[in-house]
């Protein structure tokens, strides 16, 4: 297990701490919101990221990557988690490169995956059709005609989807609505007849769309992977993009919780710093043990992915529930900490605990991972 | 082959032969290998294993050899430690000495002392135990009032300690005491008592288990040679510090649920036995996501021990890891307990008699000893005390 970073990895993480903090502060993200700009990233940021090799960071040199690997993924989310910057990281590197790269036939990966590395494509992965993560309840369907199919239905947050160039539609081409089996994945470009996309404005102030798909026809060049078997690429790509968004939540937690601290050292009641007081020292004590917790389980997440071992599933679940506890928590905790200032929209706090649920409801929430974690122990 | 390799084999075929089989069963009540000048051994074949053990040092195996140890690197002690598990053994010897005086002793004792402690440690001949509480000096222990006064050739010893562990079997008590009394903690010293000697009594307390693992001890004009004092005069404090650090890294692995006797088993199985199972599943929903929730947080937390050996070897351990680990490993700890009640109903709420198993029993009294795990060592109180102090960086 590489629990601890060697020199090529701390120069990466040194780099990444710099960029975001730097060029991505989180008054980025607050600028965006308040503009309601209609793109909710920007556009030049993301190029850059792409420069440093960011967005290439999963895929190989032979396609433009940069090749970091996951451990390298995990420490440049944990930095933009601590200034919020919003990216198409999860859309575009984690879900869509990461199935293009595993199922993508080499003119697909020929295709998308250097203009992904060179941060001129946004994809977006138009997978959930209701309120709680479910990825193989589908009732998007995929009729197959004379030389394609024909696609039908309703897709919600879809991550992205408003601004992205390329969709990648989950829909069901056999078997009953929850079936395992029967699901296929489509690429299908964002502007095809039929494809209506609609923003949705979400509390964390990042992108996310409703996909209507009304007789959209694809061709059987567009199928990623092979027919019903989408499930099988959905899998390690879900498990991807959980570990990612815990490593992200992990640089949210420690920014909020170090913020918190250095409140606490800094805010005089009663004639002295409220850090003094032991209701206030214990709790902080506390979510230091939890966030060390979160720490390990996360860089043994990455490591299992670098290592692509088999319990990669096991601590994907493992982190995005923990995670997401603890994120709840911490951002709890800090806003009770700072008193009535951190109910204000001029301080950040709030921009944090509102990011850290979104983020924990994506791709599944900590009942879902707990389900999941139990049934894939046996019990 | 390499030599970690050559040493694995080695040591896989050593233990064939030397580890009886009853060994490499779950330890029953009674059995646990203390060793000592008056050990009980129920079964012959732990002494046999102990015998075994001690003889190439392997109860501590990485002490230098010198002082009896078996000389091992990390390395090989994980692969020692992996081949012992493995086959399911029992622990050899179980000893406060290995676990906490010796590691002081290796770090601050004379020469003389450690080759006088050390090798009988090794061999489970003296049982140690731990003189540090008072009943005025619990949490705040360097209020402690035993007193050692310097009468020339010996110190003469009173006061009453309390709560030591097994001091009505131990053979030896390693003591704090004061030494001055003008000042707080460098007023004190660690003292090594030999609990034969004339003015040394033990008096055992009943705990909420029915058991009586703990003693007052009194010390009423203990007359101790000079030469018994480990490290400075005045000094012992820190002495005390770090054989605490020992003590909370031991009593913390008990957070992963270790598979010694009481430990009760895995709370999922259990649940399928007792609440029922469905599809493979554990039938009850809401006992399921409890279970998993701790099992989730005993994950993490064995990730976190690695980690923390990780950054040790790599020269970067943060201090006060222990308190973190004290703290976290002892609440899940007593968390899996209360779980694995909830678990077994009114099964897990017998006290004794033949209308139930004797695991369901050792349950019902474990889970009562593990409310202990929070308090010895340092409660959990002062283990934040210390994380928001010495890593937080919050003023007092
Ligand atoms: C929605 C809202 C509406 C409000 N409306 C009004 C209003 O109409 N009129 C008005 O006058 N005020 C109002 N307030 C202000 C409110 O009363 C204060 O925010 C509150 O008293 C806390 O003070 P503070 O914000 O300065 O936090 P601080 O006192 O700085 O507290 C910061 C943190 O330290 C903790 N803390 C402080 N002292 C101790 C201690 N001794 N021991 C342990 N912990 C301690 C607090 O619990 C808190 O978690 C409002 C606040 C809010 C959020
Ligand atoms: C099973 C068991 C085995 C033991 N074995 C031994 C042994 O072998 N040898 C030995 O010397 N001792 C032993 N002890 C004693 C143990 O070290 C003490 O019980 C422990 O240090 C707490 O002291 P106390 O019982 O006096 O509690 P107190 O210190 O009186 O504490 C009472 C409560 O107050 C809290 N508290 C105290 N100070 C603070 C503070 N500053 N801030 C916040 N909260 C505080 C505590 O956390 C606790 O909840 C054992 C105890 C147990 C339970």
């Amino acid at each position: 297990m590489a629990l601890v970073l060697n020199e090529e990895q701390t120069l990466l993480n040194e780099t990444a701490a710099q960029f975001f903090q730097e060029q991505v502060p989180i008054s980025n993200l607050r600028k965006l919101r308040d503009d309601n700009d209609a793109f909710g990233i920007d556009r030049n940021i993301w190029k850059e990221c792409a420069n440093l090799g960011f967005a290439g960071v999963l895929i190989s040199e032979t396609y433009g990557g940069s090749s970091f690997g996951p451990i390298g993924l995990g420490l440049i989310l944990e930095q933009s988690g601590k200034t919020l910057s919003a990216t198409p990281f999860v859309s575009t590197v984690l879900l869509c490169g990461t199935a293009i790269q595993l199922a993508g036939n080499s003119t697909q990966r020929q295709e998308y995956l250097p203009a992904i590395a060179a941060g001129e494509r946004i994809c977006a992965l138009a997978l959930e059709e209701r309120a709680h993560h479910n990825p193989t309840h589908i009732e998007t369907t995929a009729i197959q005609t004379e030389n394609g199919f024909t696609l039908n239905g309703t897709k919600t947050f879809v991550l992205d989807g408003h601004i992205a160039d390329q969709l990648i539609v989950a829909a069901r081409t056999s078997g009953a609505t929850t079936d395992q089996h029967g699901i296929t994945l489509f690429l299908v470009p964002a502007k095809s007849d039929g494809v209506s996309i609609e923003r949705m404005q979400m509390a964390d102030s990042r992108n996310a769309a409703k996909v209507t798909l009304t007789n959209v026809t694809v061709s059987d060049a567009d199928v990623l992977g092979s027919v019903d078997g989408g499930s099988d690429v959905l899998d390690p790509v879900l498990d991807m993009g959980r570990i990612g968004l815990a490593a992200e939540t992990l640089g949210l937690i420690q920014e909020v919780f170090d913020q918190t601290v250095a409140y606490l050292k800094e805010r005089k009641q009663f004639g002295e710093v409220i850090g003094s007081f032991q209701a206030l020292k214990h709790r902080a004590a506390t979510m230091f043990a939890e966030i060390e917790v979160c720490r390990s389980i996360v860089l043994e997440a990455l490591s299992a992915l670098e290592e692509q071992r088999n319990d990669v599933p096991h601590l994907a679940s493992l982190a995005k529930a923990k995670l997401g506890e603890v994120s709840r928590l911490v951002t709890n905790e800090g806003l009770q900490m700072h008193g009535g200032v951190g109910m204000t929209d001029e301080f950040d706090l709030g921009l944090f605990m509102k990011r850290a649920r979104v983020a924990a409801a994506t791709l599944g929430d900590a009942n879902f991972h707990r389900d999941r974690y139990a049934t894939l122990s046996n019990y | 082959m390499s030599t970690l390799e050559a040493f694995r084999k080695e040591t896989r075929d050593w233990l064939e032969e030397n580890c009886p089989q009853s060994m490499r069963t779950p330890m029953g009540e009674n059995e646990e290998p203390w060793g000592g000048k008056n050990p009980t051994w129920t079964n012959p074949d732990s002494k046999v294993w102990l015998d075994n053990m001690a003889s190439r040092g392997w109860t501590a195996p990485t002490w230098p050899k010198e002082y009896g140890g078996g000389g091992l690197s990390k390395a090989e002690a994980k692969i020692l430690a992996e081949e012992l598990r493995a086959i399911k053994a029992r622990p050899a010897l179980m000893s406060f000495g290995i676990w906490m005086l010796g590691p002081a002793l290796l770090e601050f004792a004379s020469e003389e002392q450690k080759l006088k402690y050390l090798p009988q440690i090794v061999r489970g001949e003296i049982r140690w135990c731990q003189g540090y509480s008072e009943p005025g000096a619990g949490s705040d222990l360097a209020g402690l009032q035993t007193s050692a006064e310097d009468k020339g050739d010996h110190y003469l010893v009173n006061g009453q300690k309390i709560w030591t562990s097994y001091a009505n079997y131990a053979d030896w008590i390693f003591c704090l005491v004061r030494t001055d009394k003008s000042v707080k903690h460098n007023g004190i010293s660690f003292l090594l008592i030999d609990m034969e000697t004339k003015g040394v009594e033990t008096r055992p307390i009943k705990l909420i288990s029915g058991s009586s693992p703990f003693c007052e001890t009194f010390l009423t004009d203990v007359t101790v040679p000079k030469e018994n004092l480990v490290g400075e005069l005045n000094k012992g404090w820190t002495i005390a510090k770090r054989l605490l650090q020992h003590e909370r890294e031991m009593i913390s692995g008990m957070g992963l649920g270790g598979s010694s006797s009481g430990s009760g088993g895995k709370p999922e199985n259990l649940a399928k036995k007792y609440s029922g199972e469905k599809d493979g599943k554990v039938a009850d929903a809401a006992l399921r996501d409890t279970i998993t929730r701790h099992k989730m947080d005993g994950h993490g937390f064995l990730l976190t021990l690695q980690r923390s050996a990780a950054e040790t070897k790599a020269g970067q351990n943060t201090g006060a890891a222990s308190s973190m680990f004290k703290y976290y490993g002892t609440e899940l700890n007593k968390r899996r307990f209360e779980i694995l009640l909830e678990t077994m109903g009114t099964n897990g709420l017998g006290w004794e008699g033949d209308q139930f198993s004797q695991a369901e029993l050792d349950t019902t009294r474990s889970w009562l000893r593990s409310k202990g795990n929070s308090i010895e060592g340092g409660t959990t109180e002062v283990q934040l005390n210390i994380i928001a102090k010495r890593v937080l960086g919050l003023p007092d």
